[in-house]
């Protein structure tokens, strides 16, 4: 792959409101590890550091760079070229095929006429084959399921090819073996050079998958390191509040996560 | 290439209208007579055929086309598909600047195919556009709160007119009265000039703009991530619709609906791509009015129906049904 591209937050501070919440990264490099997870109670800001980290939000002091240069400054389409971003949800205003959604992903690669090329068409091929939606291709999103059409969107990021995919929630409202299959489906991708942001709701699906947890507390990094030394019960504890348990797994010693009464 | 096909079948029904309406209206007129000019006989069907009918059927595809297409492209950046020149009251703020333009003497000024209608008419779209734009990017506005704000636009800014008419002399409202309910009857070569001036850049702008609306139709964040500048292409593609809209207000008056049946027929038919959408809504929605504007010349005759009435009867209905379905 080459020099590996670098996303740096540098003194970030960032805050909706001018009195109000606040959201503080001294120092944070991201796109080093395959599959990055950042995780965090609700509100705690693991959405707002996704969107600055896209350059969707610029940050009110500070600055987030792409190998030197700010995100928030760059041109879109340059861009999207080498960082993807997929939000949480999509809602489409339209009733677009499978196929047209994944082939969107291609946008930033497309010239003005538009004209799809031979790339395109294969990284359209492999995102779709890659998510299991061949046979689907031509069906309109309104005719899915929540959880196809959820690997509908994570196709047309994968199709866009960048070195960073920065992801929201991939895993949202899906049932426990759709979840693991699109993180699989990320492992794979992150398994041949793709390097993978995403923010996590499920601790263990998040410590099952990911080489690197991101810790976000109340606007601020908690913890940052592997999975093992993330999700113990201090940390957790200290997070989440009290009504937490971190269990071992019996043969492998990995944490499992679960709620307490 | 069906979809290649679906494109040839627009554009071949636009050709054909083009050929076809300038034969219909009141005066019944010749083949021999009309094309006398080719032996070098200016007859009175050839200037009936070539100086009033043919301009004003162009004009009639124009104008469709341009509110069609600015409408197919409203929809996508208002993410709302019942969105158009008329319902946004654009057409509507847009007809009070030509009207006060045409009335005050003192406003009018024109060179060439330029005048101070069409001055005006921009800055009364580019009011309406701001204030449904600051309104559509409140996060609390709803897509029907915005239109009920747009429609109320053009209820104010017809009243307007009506207010302002009853200042003008019953002789010079005649004049307007026509164009206030939308018409193409003062059609002539200099109005087609004039319609095209704002229209074609207006156009231009909206095809160029096609490709990056399709991503906008997955939500602001995923077009941002996929490489969209999203306030560059909601900037500009406002523009377009604004030019389009008031090219047409300033020739036509308001005219309503077209931009909102033309897209949807299309869309059913092609698909939802924007790059498809709005070249097969120009020739859609062109074909459609002037249709409406043959209709209105043919079922009255002599006398004449204003376009604008027609598209209004036919279209207000099926945008009804359009605001009961998305309940």
């Amino acid at each position: 792959m080459g020099s590996q591209a670098e996303l740096a937050f540098h003194a970030v501070r960032f805050g909706y409101e001018a009195d109000g919440w606040q959201l503080r990264i001294p120092a944070l490099a991201l796109g080093r590890e395959p599959l990055c997870g950042i995780v965090g109670p609700n509100g705690s800001g693991k959405s707002t550091l996704l969107k600055l980290a896209a350059g969707l939000l610029a940050p009110g002091a500070g600055a987030v760079d792409l190998d030197g240069r700010s995100v928030a400054r760059m041109r879109r389409a340059d861009l999207a070229r080498r960082l993807g971003y997929l939000p949480q949800e999509c809602p489409a205003l339209f009733d677009y095929a499978v196929e047209q959604v994944v082939a969107l992903g291609r946008h930033a690669h497309g010239g003005t006429l538009d004209l799809a090329t031979a790339a395109d068409r294969d990284a359209v091929a492999r995102a779709l084959a890659d998510v299991g939606l061949e046979a689907l291709r031509h069906r309109p999103l309104s005719h899915l399921s929540g959880g196809e059409r959820r690997r509908a969107w994570l196709a047309s990021a994968l199709a866009q090819e960048p070195e960073i995919l920065l992801l929201d929630e991939p895993t949202q409202a899906l049932d426990l073996h759709q979840a693991a299959a699109v993180m699989e489906i990320l492992a794979r991708r992150a398994a041949n050079g793709l390097r993978v942001v995403a923010v996590m709701h499920d601790l263990n699906l998040a410590g099952l998958f990911c080489d690197r947890l991101v810790l976000v507390q109340a606007g601020e990094i908690a913890a940052d390191g592997p999975p093992a030394e993330i999700l113990t019960e201090n940390r957790l504890l200290a997070a989440y509040g009290d009504k937490i348990e971190v269990l071992r797994r019996p043969e492998s010693q990995n944490p499992i996560v679960l709620a307490k009464k | 290439m069906a979809k290649k096909s679906k494109i040839y079948a627009f554009l071949a029904v636009f050709a054909v209208f083009l050929a076809v309406f300038p034969w219909i209206g009141a005066e019944k007129l010749s083949f021999r007579q009309v094309f006398g000019f080719v032996v070098g006989d200016w007859t009175a069907d050839g200037m009936i055929f070539f100086q009033i009918r043919f301009p004003r059927v162009l004009l009639g595809l124009l104008a469709g086309g341009a509110l069609a297409m600015a409408g197919a492209a409203l929809q996508v950046i208002f993410r709302n598909p019942l969105a158009e020149p008329w319902t946004l009251g654009i057409a509507g703020g847009a007809s009070l600047g030509a009207f006060l333009a045409r009335v005050c003497p003192f406003l009018w000024f024109a060179l060439g195919p330029l005048n101070t209608a069409q001055a005006l008419a921009l800055l009364g779209a580019a009011a309406a556009l701001g204030l449904v734009l600051s309104l559509a990017r409140r996060s609390a506005t709803g897509a029907q709160t915005l239109l009920l704000a747009g429609v109320t636009l053009g209820v104010v800014c017809g009243g307007a007119i009506m207010v302002i008419s009853g200042f003008i002399s019953p002789w010079k409202l005649a004049e307007f009265h026509r164009w206030l309910l939308g018409g193409l009857d003062a059609a002539d070569w200099a109005s087609v000039g004039a319609l095209a001036a704002l229209a074609v850049p207006g156009v231009a702008l909206l095809l160029v703009q096609a490709r990056n609306l399709n991503p906008l139709g997955l939500g602001e964040d995923m077009a941002a991530g996929q490489g969209v500048d999203v306030a560059r292409v909601r900037r500009w593609t406002a523009i377009g619709a604004g030019l389009a809209s008031a090219g047409v207000a300033a020739v036509a008056g308001p005219i309503g609906f077209v931009g909102l049946l033309a897209p949807h027929a299309v869309r059913k038919i092609v698909g939802p791509d924007a790059r498809l959408v709005l070249p097969c809504s120009f020739l859609f929605g062109g074909a459609l009015l002037a249709a409406c504007d043959a209709l209105g010349r043919w079922a009255a005759a002599p006398l004449e129906v204003p376009v604008g009435a027609l598209t209004a009867v036919l279209g207000g209905p099926l945008f009804l049904a359009l605001l009961a379905r998305r309940r």
